[in-house]
């Protein structure tokens, strides 16, 4: 019979290698020999509508929200401590991250409706289209969940723990799935579905994410692009 | 200066019968596929009318082409580089599919299995986009042919503005054009310059505009920044396209399709060369007006020996630099001044440019009695309004306008008094400033139209820009991996793309 343990060092110290592993390996491979298929791939031109408001309701938030796991989890204590203790650290992240993720699921919950109750959208979606829509929805609902539990510990210790656990992961050091143990479930769920949306991005329209980053080198180059025969690719015919 | 060449298009609209043989053409070619299939490449419009998609031209709606700053530099109209990233998420300017119209198809097969009934069967349309049955068709790509329509509605043409239109909402003062659009392969591209991943391109040794497929990444915000709205999101597979100027036929030396096949031999190809460094400079010119021009300023005499020998020098093949010289589109544009860009006020310098079209006299003022100015007919007097010209070609400048539009009768005048020996009809040319053998010459391009006088293409020079031994038995034209031109397929990555199927209502079957 499988321990707790075995199965907690699993989920929180071997799965999140593996959907890390499979984003960045997956991607790779898709950039790379199927480029056809790169794209955010919109459905604005069949119904502008809802997706306006929603679209960048969504989007601004969720941007704000990965902006801020990132800044949260992996600033080093160096940075951070000298301008906030933990419990204010953690107060920030709650009100910040709160108001984002409000709003980017207010955002979401437009498009999901657009997507689902108009005929014309739904008619061309596919079926990862929806999964991923409702999958992300249900993470931005588990993270607004961790708000008002975080609550009640405005100690900042859970949020430590959560922290050092983190950077754990990003740092190799798989070791801390430990601390994972005596964690909300919430919690855990947020974390587990985190890393399942890591896992599917490559095969999804989510890739479109590592694009838009792609998109800020617009800012620094002209306007006009030549492309010359001698400077264009030569690129290997495809059989 | 840095010359480069561009493979230009002259279209003579005074020939345009409106057939749509280009359109068809090109579409069967080029766009006869699922997610496509509203897009026309080419398209052929009644004028007056709001055109395809609806009312393209007013820029005050659409936000397309480049604006003057007051600085004097120019950023596209939607946005500078911030704007267009911040709406990246939802596009403010790009038209809806409804705006071009909704593709559909019939439900022929029940005209074949529907039962015995009261009444004939009748096949009802179906959507291409939903896959259902639609109540009734409102749109289509031209609606507006031959001024099928109400006035009140054609009436919103943009090239109204100026123009006195109530008078030619009456019936004896009704005036209609032709005109055949494509991409403009433009000199200073607002799609190349809205293009947040840099996909889009131009060509730099025959000027084609093209969209890296492969690199394209769907955020439509070339859609909107073309002002002629010749850039069409795939709505099956999330990627733009455009009008490829056939550049494999013209690398091959044959003139695209849309020319090709032309049946009012209208359309003309030829080599421009031009001053790469002038461009920016060109489109930046504070009043509209000059921005005719101002491009026509950036095209160089290729007879000149210093030019060529400058071309040679900075790359364009001897063969280019020969073509250049027999090139129609030159003689048009340059020589004989009868050849206008489609809206310079757009700044976006456009190479397909229009000969603009001859039309009956308005008698309706004076029955009987024609105006004329010297030996010709006041062009004033023509029905079609040449302030109405004057806004489609020239930015609202009605000088150009009506020197060309007099060339091309005095033309017609030399000849006729020639044809019945009424004169040597040498007053005629006087007035307009052509001699008799500009005339001679215009009048083989422009009434004879031999295919080898309206196509003159150079081969491009293959061997320096592509591996022949890798292409040797390769497909060909496909999009992603694989020769497979068969039903779409799911694979791994991005799923199934067909993702609609028609399923049509009959509500009479049971």
């Amino acid at each position: 019979m499988l321990s707790a343990d075995y199965v907690n060092t699993f989920l929180f110290g071997i799965y999140p290698y593996l959907c890390l592993a499979v984003l960045l390996i997956g991607s790779l491979i898709r950039f790379d020999r199927e480029p056809y298929t790169w794209k955010s791939d919109s459905s604005q031109m069949l119904r502008k509508g809802q997706l306006r408001l929603g679209s960048n309701l969504f989007h601004y938030g969720v941007i704000i929200v990965i902006l801020g796991h990132f800044v949260g989890f992996l600033a080093p204590h160096w940075a951070v401590d000298w301008a906030l203790t933990p419990a204010g650290h953690q107060l920030v992240a709650m009100v910040v991250g709160g108001i984002a993720g409000l709003l980017a699921i207010i955002g979401l919950t437009i498009l999901l409706h657009r997507r689902l109750a108009d005929p014309r959208i739904r008619l061309n979606s596919r079926k990862w289209d929806i999964a991923v829509a409702l999958l992300l929805w249900l993470q931005l609902a588990l993270g607004l969940l961790t708000v008002p539990l975080s609550a009640f510990h405005m100690d900042g210790a859970l949020f430590e723990t959560l922290t050092t656990y983190v950077k754990g992961i990003v740092t190799l050091n798989g070791s801390t799935s430990s601390l994972m143990m005596g964690v909300p479930l919430v919690y855990k769920l947020h974390v587990l579905l985190g890393f399942t949306i890591f896992l599917i991005s490559p095969f999804t329209r989510m890739i479109h994410i590592w694009s838009g980053a792609g998109a800020l080198a617009y800012l620094v180059r002209p306007y006009q692009i030549v492309r010359s025969p001698r400077t264009r690719a030569r690129v290997p015919v495809r059989s | 200066m840095k010359i480069r060449a561009q493979v230009a298009m002259v279209l003579n609209l005074d020939k345009c019968i409106g057939c749509h043989t280009c359109s068809v053409t090109c579409k069967n070619v080029w766009t006869s596929r699922q997610g496509m299939e509203y897009a026309w490449f080419n398209n052929v419009e009644t004028k007056p009318g709001i055109g395809y998609p609806k009312d393209w031209e007013n820029q005050e709606h659409w936000n397309g082409g480049w604006k003057r700053k007051k600085n004097g530099k120019i950023v596209p109209k939607q946005g500078g580089r911030w704007a267009i990233l911040a709406n990246i998420f939802a596009n403010p300017n790009l038209p809806e599919i409804d705006d071009y119209y909704e593709p559909f198809t019939f439900d022929y097969e029940h005209l074949q299995i529907a039962p015995e009934l009261p009444t004939a069967p009748v096949a009802r349309p179906l959507s291409l986009v939903s896959g259902r049955p639609m109540d009734k068709i409102e749109w289509g790509p031209n609606w507006e042919e031959i001024l099928g329509g109400e006035f009140d509605k054609r009436s919103q043409d943009y090239n109204f503005e100026a123009v006195q239109k109530d008078i030619y909402g009456q019936f004896e003062n009704t005036f209609m054009m032709y005109l055949p659009r494509l991409c403009e392969h433009c000199l200073n591209p607002s799609c190349v310059a809205s293009c947040p991943s840099g996909s889009i391109y131009k060509r730099e040794e025959d000027g084609i505009v093209l969209i890296d497929q492969d690199k394209c990444r769907g955020w439509r915000m070339c859609v909107s920044g073309c002002p002629y709205k010749k850039i069409y999101y795939n709505w099956t597979s999330g990627k733009a396209e455009k009008c490829i100027f056939c550049y494999p036929r013209i690398e091959a030396g044959q003139p695209t399709v849309c020319s090709e096949t032309c049946v009012g031999r209208i359309r003309y190809l030829g080599v421009l060369l031009y001053d790469a460094d002038g461009i920016e400079r060109a489109a930046s010119v504070a009043d509209p007006q000059n921005l005719y021009e101002a491009q026509l300023g950036l095209f160089l005499d290729p007879n000149n020996p210093e030019i060529a020998a400058q071309a040679r020098a900075d790359g364009v093949p001897d063969a280019w630099i020969d073509a250049a010289k027999r090139s129609p589109t030159y003689k048009m544009a340059v020589e004989w001044r009868i050849a206008f860009p489609l809206h310079p006020e757009y700044r976006t310098l456009p190479m397909a440019w229009y000969v603009p079209p001859l039309s009956p006299i308005q008698s309706h003022a004076n029955a009987g009695a024609i105006e004329t100015v010297g030996e010709l007919p006041d062009v004033r007097s023509l029905r079609i309004p040449v302030r109405y010209l004057a806004n489609l070609l020239t930015a609202g400048a009605e000088a150009p306008i009506i020197t060309a539009l007099e060339r091309m009768l005095a033309m017609r005048a030399h000849y006729r008094q020639r044809q019945l020996g009424e004169g040597d009809g040498q007053g005629a040319l006087a007035q307009v400033g052509l001699s008799v053998s500009q005339v001679e010459e215009m009048h083989r391009y422009l009434s004879i139209a031999n295919y080898e006088d309206r196509f003159v293409i150079p081969t491009s020079h293959r061997e320096q820009a592509e591996d022949a031994y890798g292409l040797r038995g390769s497909c060909g034209f496909t999009f992603g991996n694989g020769c497979d031109f068969g039903p779409p397929h799911s694979s791994l990555f991005g799923g199934k793309m067909g993702r609609r199927t028609l399923t049509p209502i009959r509500p009479l079957d049971t």
